[in-house]
């Protein structure tokens, strides 16, 4: 075998001191992932609510639990990625559904609908702790799976001409395909959108842990729970706890599971030339040098390639890349009238039930309320504009200093903001701020770090020379912004808001309510109307308040985002 | 030997116009057939319908109308008895050398033991052996195709296709493994029964091919074809070859021409052979580059060198070398024979010129000596304020290469052209102008009068 892997393995001494530290790691994992896992499955009854218990001992078995969930998620926006994206890239028909459906999906808020999924996964799961669990698990998928989505999707739409043709010509199976060439292509991307979402998800943990549904506190172990609990006790010391917790957790899943999956996923980078920079990471180097997974992988090959071949045999018949069938054909046309029939005959149903059930003054008020909480959101996308730009080109223009602070960064963006909400909440009930104008100040806390992060990611993508030669042609202050930065940093700056104030509509339902103790601060707003809602188990205003939030959204997507977008690929980009 | 491979009949390919305004005939009545053990060639300019008749020959995509068969049967889906080796390779970069090899003998569920043994077949065959567990990344262009022609060997297809398989390559490269595929195929073990090469080159399909069919545009269409009678190898300092390159160029360059079908020389209308000055490859050298190893060679001080120690001595790669070379020689600063180079007295005096002077010298000779120069400064004078659209120049490099070549032979002219002083590329307005000092001594009369067409 002159395969060079195999000589290296070889070589290599059968069992060294990466290869303890592998097993050792593998095995602790199994042992808290078994320990911890075992509490999701305890007994509950809507009476017996599990107690969240203050001491910060507890902490890292409520970190454990909090974490879990979070991988639990991701396993399953994985898989709903994978699957999902695969067909609407590779199904005309699926695309003209799925594509639209999920541009909505990804516009309504995940902590709008979070009360309709507590309330059908306790139904479901009725008597274990299992429901609740599952319903957090699902709120985080949900903040999560979207965005993978998209990135993988896209991905697939842009495998080179060639290699699908060499797919087709060499007939490879529907499954060959899938794992050696779509999954590949798309990996890169995939990991690093995983990678984001995940961050984000942090913050739909917290607020899905503990949550008041149709009258009844529901409350999972978790950190979320931990700080809620803090909260209702007026607890400082416990908060300031949760949130060392939670600091700690992110560093140790980032540098011990996403750095380590970053540095494997270059080896699918596509361009064909040597990388400049490969990404690093000090697991991934124990990793590889160990041999353990040399080994185990050496085991599993015959294996593997039975199931390869199994899987191979199955999907030939299913997905063998058929050629296009001809287009506009009569099936086509019924499909189409179908799809538009089903959404037409949706839209009417949920109409007359709000219309029947709350009235045609109510939409009025939601509207007006739904100005008010955009009204917020541009605010809080202009200022975090203006403040951070200037601070992101600095730090962009300075690459010592910007790839210092790129970890920093990436941290506060994933640094779930509503764990900092009780000490804000405190501090306008101290200083009198009236929460109208501090909801845009605790919208912000989550969503501004997009801001900063595409600003510094936007001012390295200006070529050194063309600032040098700014120097040299003495073109300096408001100018140099007007003829150099803003066009080279307009297209970061406008994905930096598009994030941004999708974060931000998600944040103000727990933005413009919040408490201290037995303080409660409501901000008039469409934020307010959605949980007040939720809180009562009022339906139609449940179903009112989420669907115009989602147009909301959607409708400043369509008129400003978009061609904003477009404009700046047009006008900014080589 | 006359049993057929692959048969076209009648095939029509339509493409929809974007924004549903009507079709375009892409191919127009398409009937050949592939014959078992020979070498066949499709040439055509660029938009004839090469690629997509052969895509519709592999199964990739459906004719509009007509039929293909493989082996006696209709072909409805990828062609099992075709295996392709892609323009830009169409490696995955995933996947070692030896993996891109295994894929297609994966997929017709050969067992890992004796897939990775054809694998290595193919991969020593292609002469990679020791690049087994390289990653394409790590791999030269022409050793990419190296491991794109294995992977299509490894399945030993009946019909290999090749879709302009060297132009990717530069051109020594491409040269190189040109012979190597011609020597396997005359060696008589070639993996599979024939090959059908799409090219542009018209030296590259008397080379290789047994039969080279000639493609028309507006629409596709086959125009004749040429059947390349000489012994493999075909040398190229044969007189018949040369002979039949200028036919084919005739033909290519007189879109009118009929050819008679047995392929004997065609009934060429008046026009004499000649080769258009768009269609001489420039070799991509920067002038600095040529007058650098001018003056390397000048230095030395000995009449003769030998090309072999010059690589050594530059410490350049031979490529490279080679290039520069073939720069100083088609510009008559350097001859080369019998593998020694002599600097010509043009060639010692450019190397020892200054810069101006050399500029001069270097106008001078690419004037003379390069066709395509005089061309396009005959083109620029013939405007009245001397500028020409880029467009135009490269739609005639377009006829000859690839779009990718075409552009990186413009990108050479310029830089040449604007060394010499002969004309300015004005990126923003996309148009060659006629640089001042040009325009002043074609006045003089420097220049022989332009010739107007
Ligand atoms: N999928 C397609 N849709 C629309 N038009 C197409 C498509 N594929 C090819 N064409 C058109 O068909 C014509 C023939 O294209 P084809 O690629 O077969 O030419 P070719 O001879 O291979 O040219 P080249 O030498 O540049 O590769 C061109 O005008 C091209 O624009
Ligand atoms: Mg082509």
């Amino acid at each position: 075998m002159r395969n060079a892997s195999y000589a290296t393995a070889a070589r290599k001494v059968p069992f060294g001191l990466p290869d303890v530290a592998v097993t050792l790691g593998v095995l602790t994992l199994l042992a808290v992932i078994a320990k911890v896992g075992a509490g999701a499955f305890v007994p509950f009854t809507a009476k017996i609510v599990p107690h969240v218990d203050l001491d910060p001992r507890n902490l890292p078995y409520y970190a454990a639990r909090s974490t879990l969930r979070m991988f639990v998620a991701l396993v399953w926006s994985t898989l709903f990625t994978l699957v999902y994206g695969y067909f609407a890239a590779r199904s005309k028909r699926a695309e003209r559904v799925l594509i639209p459906l999920l541009d909505i999906l990804q516009s309504v808020p995940v902590l709008g609908y979070l009360s309709v999924i507590i309330t059908a996964f306790i139904a479901l799961f009725r008597g274990s702790l299992l429901g609740l669990e599952f319903a957090a698990i699902f709120a985080i998928f949900t903040s999560q799976a979207w965005n993978m989505t998209f990135s993988f999707y896209q991905s697939l739409k842009s495998v080179p001409h060639e290699l699908q043709e060499a797919a087709a010509l060499y007939r490879l199976s529907g499954w060959q395909r899938f794992v050696q060439l779509d999954v590949p292509f798309a990996m890169i991307g995939l990991v690093w959108n995983a990678m984001i979402s995940f961050g984000g998800g942090w913050f739909f943990l917290a607020a899905s842990e503990a949550i008041t549904v149709l009258n009844h506190n529901y409350t999972l172990p978790g950190v979320g729970s931990y700080v809620a609990a803090a909260v209702a006790a007026q607890d400082l010391r416990a908060l300031g706890w949760a949130i060392v917790t939670i600091a700690v957790v992110i560093v140790l899943v980032d540098q011990l599971f996403w750095r380590p999956v970053v540095a494997w996923a270059d080896r699918f980078r596509f361009e064909q030339n040597a990388a400049a920079e490969a990404p690093h990471s000090w697991v991934f180097d124990v990793i590889r040098a160990a041999n353990v997974p040399v080994l185990v992988g050496r085991v599993w090959v015959p294996a593997a390639d039975s199931v390869g071949r199994l899987l191979a045999a199955v999907t030939d018949a299913w997905f063998a890349t058929r050629r296009p069938a001809r287009e506009g054909g009569r099936g086509d046309r019924l499909f189409n009238a179908a799809v538009i029939g089903i959404v037409i005959a949706l839209s009417v149903v949920a109409l007359r039930f709000i219309l029947t059930t709350v009235g045609f003054g109510e939409i009025f008020k939601v509207f007006g309320l739904g100005l008010a909480t955009m009204a917020r959101v541009a605010v809080l996308v202009a200022l975090a504009t203006i403040v951070w730009t200037p601070i992101g080109v600095a730090i962009g223009f300075n690459p010592r200093l910007a790839s210092a602070l790129q970890p920093v960064v990436q941290f506060l963006s994933s640094f779930p903001a509503n764990f900092i909400f009780p000490f804000a909440t405190l501090a306008f009930i101290r200083l009198g701020v009236p929460i109208n104008l501090g909801a845009i100040l605790l919208m912000a806390l989550g969503s501004q770090w997009y801001i900063l992060f595409n600003a510094i990611a936007g001012a390295q993508t200006i070529p050194t020379d063309l600032r040098e030669m700014c120097d040299d042609c003495d073109l300096r202050g408001w100018r140099r912004w007007r003829r150099l930065i803003v066009p080279g940093i307009f297209a970061s700056l406008v994905t930096g808001a598009i994030t941004a104030s999708g974060g931000a509509w998600n944040a103000s339902i727990v933005s413009e309510v919040v408490s201290w103790g037995n303080t409660r601060l409501t901000a008039a707003g469409l934020g307010t109307y959605i949980t007040e809602a939720t809180t009562g188990g009022d339906w139609p205003r449940i179903i009112l308040g989420v669907s115009m939030m989602s147009l909301f959204v959607v409708a400043v997507n369509r008129t400003v985002w978009r061609p904003l977008y477009g404009y700046a690929q047009k006008r900014f980009t080589q | 030997m006359s049993d057929e491979l692959i048969r076209c009949e009648h095939v029509y390919k339509r493409f929809p116009l974007p924004g549903g305004k009507g079709e375009f005939t892409a191919l127009s009545d398409v009937s050949l057939s592939v014959r078992s053990g020979e070498v066949l060639a499709l040439l055509g300019r660029s938009g004839s319908g090469k690629s997509t008749l052969l895509r519709i020959m592999a199964g990739l995509i459906p004719p509009s109308s007509g039929e293909v068969l493989s082996g006696g049967e209709p072909v409805t889906d990828a062609n099992p008895d075709v295996a392709m080796v892609f323009q830009t390779f169409a490696l995955l970069p995933w996947l070692t050398v030896l993996e891109n090899v295994e894929l297609g003998l994966e997929a017709r569920g050969i067992r890992r033991t004796n897939r990775v043994r054809r694998a290595l077949n193919a991969v020593d065959l292609v002469g990679l052996d020791g690049f087994e567990g390289a990653y394409p990344r790590e791999l030269s262009g022409g050793m990419k195709q190296r491991v794109g022609c294995a992977r299509a060997f490894a399945i030993e297809p009946k019909v290999l296709f090749m879709d302009e398989p060297f132009s990717a390559l530069d051109v020594l490269t491409a040269e190189n493994l040109r012979s190597e595929i011609d020597q396997l195929w005359n060696a008589g073990n070639f993996p599979s029964k024939s090959i059908l090469l799409v090219t542009h080159n018209i030296e590259e399909a008397v080379f290789l091919a047994d039969r080279v069919i000639i493609m028309g545009s507006n629409p596709g269409h086959l125009r004749g074809e040429v059947n390349i009678e000489l012994s493999r190898p075909h040398n190229r300092s044969d007189a018949r070859f040369a002979e039949i390159v200028d036919r084919l160029y005739t033909i290519m360059t007189n879109p009118d021409v009929t050819i008679a079908a047995t392929g004997e020389t065609p009934a060429v209308l008046g026009a004499a052979p000649h080769k258009s000055p768009f269609a001489q490859p420039l070799p991509h050298v920067r002038p600095g580059g040529i007058s650098g190893m001018l003056q390397l060679l000048a230095e030395h001080g000995a009449q003769t060198e030998d090309v072999a120690h010059l690589s050594d001595r530059l410490s350049i790669t031979a490529d490279d070398l080679l290039s520069l070379l073939e720069a100083a020689v088609s510009l008559k600063f350097a001859e080369i024979a019998d593998g020694d180079v002599t600097l010509t007295t043009t060639g010692r005096a450019f190397a020892a010129s200054s810069i101006q002077s050399g500029k001069e010298i270097f106008r001078k000779q690419l004037l003379e000596c390069v066709r395509l120069f005089d061309s396009i400064v005959r083109t620029l004078e013939g405007k009245k304020d001397g500028t020409m659209r880029v467009d135009f120049f490269l739609d005639l490099w377009d006829e000859y290469f690839p779009a990718a070549e075409a552009q990186r032979q413009f990108e050479t002219a310029v830089d040449w052209g604007r060394f010499a002083e002969l004309f300015e590329y004005d990126s923003l307005e996309g148009v060659l102008r006629l640089h001042e000092s040009t325009a002043g001594e074609a006045k003089i009369g420097t220049l022989p009068a332009p010739a107007k067409p």
